[in-house]
């Protein structure tokens, strides 16, 4: 159950990333873009294995059972990308403000298709 | 081996790291003091790279001995972060700094000043490339990666304008997707194999299950989109002619080795991971590499032929250069690699030359001269024929004189010609790649090498058909065109750049040994996965596998 309710999260996640993505104007692209990334954290995690209740790190010195825990490694990979994509998204709205203070438009091709 | 020189493989990571964030905290006018600082730093990168590249070839007594590992924290290889030497990850650096040092030089002049912050996006710019060339994990490879990109979405728009901003815009939006495929293709190697390390990863393959190996397949498949999408491969290769054509002079020289950074790991992942001896999954998407390859070298032609003013042949000439070498990697052949290592140390250093010659030869034009050059050609019209009797006799400055110098070399590297090495580059690949055998013993040749030959022959007319008449229309022009002033430090970089090509020229002998060694190392992987796992760890795989 939890399986298929994580998978269709991200599949919605990544659908509208990539449907806003194709858009042609830049706040819809910056949007599709952090929906993606938060589509791509939850698959690192589900690529990990999905476990409840379980820790990631040992609890006891004595070391235990290894599939009575989460797998560590993908969550650490999560909070690596988490922090690179949130930088990357503010830099990119830093350009997409500058693109229409030179244009004067928000089309990511900084004019106005012709009608 | 004593430690220093052991810490010598993360220097070109470190130096750059600090260097970089120290200029950050001078400030904002503190020109001088940068430029120094940044000189220093690139000078002492070349110097290290050259100390890696001589350590790294020095021990030729074993082929494991050839190959250096760092670990970082002293953690064992498939658990802590490895950085690794070999002699390609040597070379690679080598290249980095050099052009990096021209670039920097180059930027004294005046375009270091043309916005913030310069120098330190520069150095970043620096560290993650060079990590990227060093490291021996997959997600560290990421983690370089996002630090290079995000320094050259800085520097792409260094200079500011429109055309900038708005070309920036579609390679930071282009970049950012590709590296969210980075991701996807990272997170199913790893759930599929359960390791990151390269080294491990090619160890594990052969034994990975049955019902795993689409999966694995798919995650390659995703991540060699996201590399080929940096080295430019047709069709994923638009945004990069706007966007190096609109990049300023020093920044668009130094992003000619950021198409190399993809063909790089192109070449060190497929085939260390799907190399010959690799089991079911062996040469895993080589011909999407070739035909791929080759597809980019006809559409970079095309554009090289249709392009309007020299930037944008400059870029397209960077598309032609990065598809030759995919075409190659994707033979799968010892022979051929040597010759693609030959040909991207020469593309890449006759590209970097040449994308920093366009701005001085283009100095003493208004905009827009370019367009209407090519128009008037267009529609046949002619109107300086009757300047032809006053020409006669008249003195050609000095500073046009070698940027015409300084021209001709760059045509002749970029198309290929004989007498500088991208003649000899695409010759040794050619003939390695007609000698599937090796030898000259009879033997049908297949019809992909056919085919590259001509692709690459025509790529090469059509650069040099594109080179010259840029050159015709900027040098030949009519003498009234106010003469560009050229700096002193514009000009070296320049012409250090194309001394280089010569000595590849003149000492191509043991260039070539060194490409073939280094082509032999890549192509025996098992040397690669044994210097970089501890004894031990293998040793239990070995008895866990048998």
């Amino acid at each position: 159950m939890m399986e298929i309710i994580l998978s269709l999260g991200i599949g919605a996640l990544a659908g509208s990333g990539v449907w806003l993505i194709l858009r042609p104007r830049t706040f819809q692209v910056i949007i599709g873009l952090s929906l993606l990334s938060y589509a791509v954290n939850l698959f690192i995690i589900a690529m990990g294995g999905l476990r409840t209740g379980a820790p990631p790190i040992l609890t006891t010195p004595a070391a235990g059972d290894p599939s009575l825990y989460a797998d560590p490694l993908p969550q650490a990979l999560v909070l690596t990308a988490i922090v690179i994509s949130f930088a990357t998204t503010a830099l990119f709205l830093v350009v997409l403000l500058a693109s229409r203070g030179f244009t004067g438009t928000d089309h990511v091709d900084g004019r106005e298709p012709e009608p | 081996m004593n430690r220093m020189a052991d810490h010598l493989i993360i220097a070109p990571v470190v130096l750059p790291l600090l260097a970089g964030a120290a200029m950050l905290l001078l400030g904002e006018r503190r020109h001088g003091l940068k430029a120094a600082i940044g000189v220093a730093s690139t000078s002492a990168l070349v110097g290290i790279a050259i100390a890696l590249l001589v350590k790294s070839d020095a021990a030729s007594d074993s082929p494991t001995s050839a190959i250096s590992v760092y670990r970082l924290g002293d953690w064992p290889a498939p658990f802590g972060i490895v950085l690794v030497v070999d002699r390609l990850s040597a070379l690679m650096l080598l290249l980095t700094s050099i052009l990096g040092a021209a670039a920097v030089v180059f930027s004294l002049a005046h375009w270091h000043r043309a916005g913030a912050h310069f120098h330190s996006l520069f150095q970043f710019l620096l560290m993650g490339i060079n990590g990227a060339f060093l490291t021996g994990d997959l997600f560290n490879l990421f983690v370089f990666f996002e630090l290079l990109l995000a320094a050259s979405y800085g520097l792409a728009l260094h200079g500011s304008g429109a055309a900038r901003v708005k070309a920036g815009l579609h390679y930071i939006v282009v970049n950012l997707v590709a590296s969210l495929l980075f991701l996807i293709g990272v997170s199913l190697i790893y759930g599929a194999s359960g390791t990151l390390n390269m080294a491990d990863l090619a160890a594990r393959i052969p034994d990975v299950a049955a019902e795993n190996r689409s999966l694995l397949e798919m995650g390659a498949g995703i991540l060699g989109i996201a590399f080929l999408l940096k080295a430019g491969m047709w069709p994923l290769c638009f945004w990069l002619p706007t966007t190096y054509a609109v990049a300023s002079p020093p920044v668009a020289s130094i992003f000619a080795i950021m198409t190399k950074v993809g063909a790089y790991i192109v070449l060190r992942l497929w085939l260390l991971l799907f190399g010959a001896e690799t089991g079911e999954s062996a040469q895993f998407g080589g011909e999407w590499l070739l035909y791929g390859g080759m597809a980019t070298v006809a559409f970079g032609a095309i554009g090289t032929l249709a392009a309007q003013d020299m930037a944008r042949l400059a870029a397209f000439s960077v598309l032609v250069s990065s598809g030759t070498v995919l075409a190659a990697i994707g033979m799968g052949q010892v022979a051929v690699t040597e010759g693609v290592l030959f040909y991207v140390v020469s593309s890449t250093l006759g590209i970097g030359a040449f994308f920093l010659l366009i701005e001085l030869v283009e100095r003493g034009r208004e905009p827009g001269a370019n367009v209407l050059a090519v128009t008037r050609e267009a529609y046949g019209e002619d109107d300086d024929r009757d300047e032809d009797e006053d020409q006669i006799g008249l003195a050609i400055p000095i500073t046009m004189g070698m940027l015409g110098l300084a021209f001709i070399g760059c045509a002749l590297m970029i198309a290929g010609l004989p007498p500088l090495s991208g003649f000899i580059a695409k010759f040794a690949l050619l003939t390695a790649a007609l000698n599937p055998i090796g030898t000259t013993q009879g033997g049908s040749v297949p019809a992909a090498s056919w085919t590259l030959l001509v692709a690459l022959i025509l790529s090469g007319l059509a650069a040099l058909i594109a080179m010259t008449r840029a050159g015709i229309r900027s040098f030949w022009a009519a003498p009234d065109r106010a003469m560009p002033r050229v700096a002193a430090t514009e000009m070296v970089p320049i012409v250090a750049l194309l001394i280089l090509c010569v000595l590849q020229t003149i000492q191509a002998g043991p260039v070539m040994r060194f490409m073939r060694a280094t082509a032999h190392s890549l192509h025996a992987p098992q040397d690669y996965v044994r210097a970089v796992l501890p004894p031990a760890e293998q040793q239990a795989r070995k008895a866990g596998g048998t």
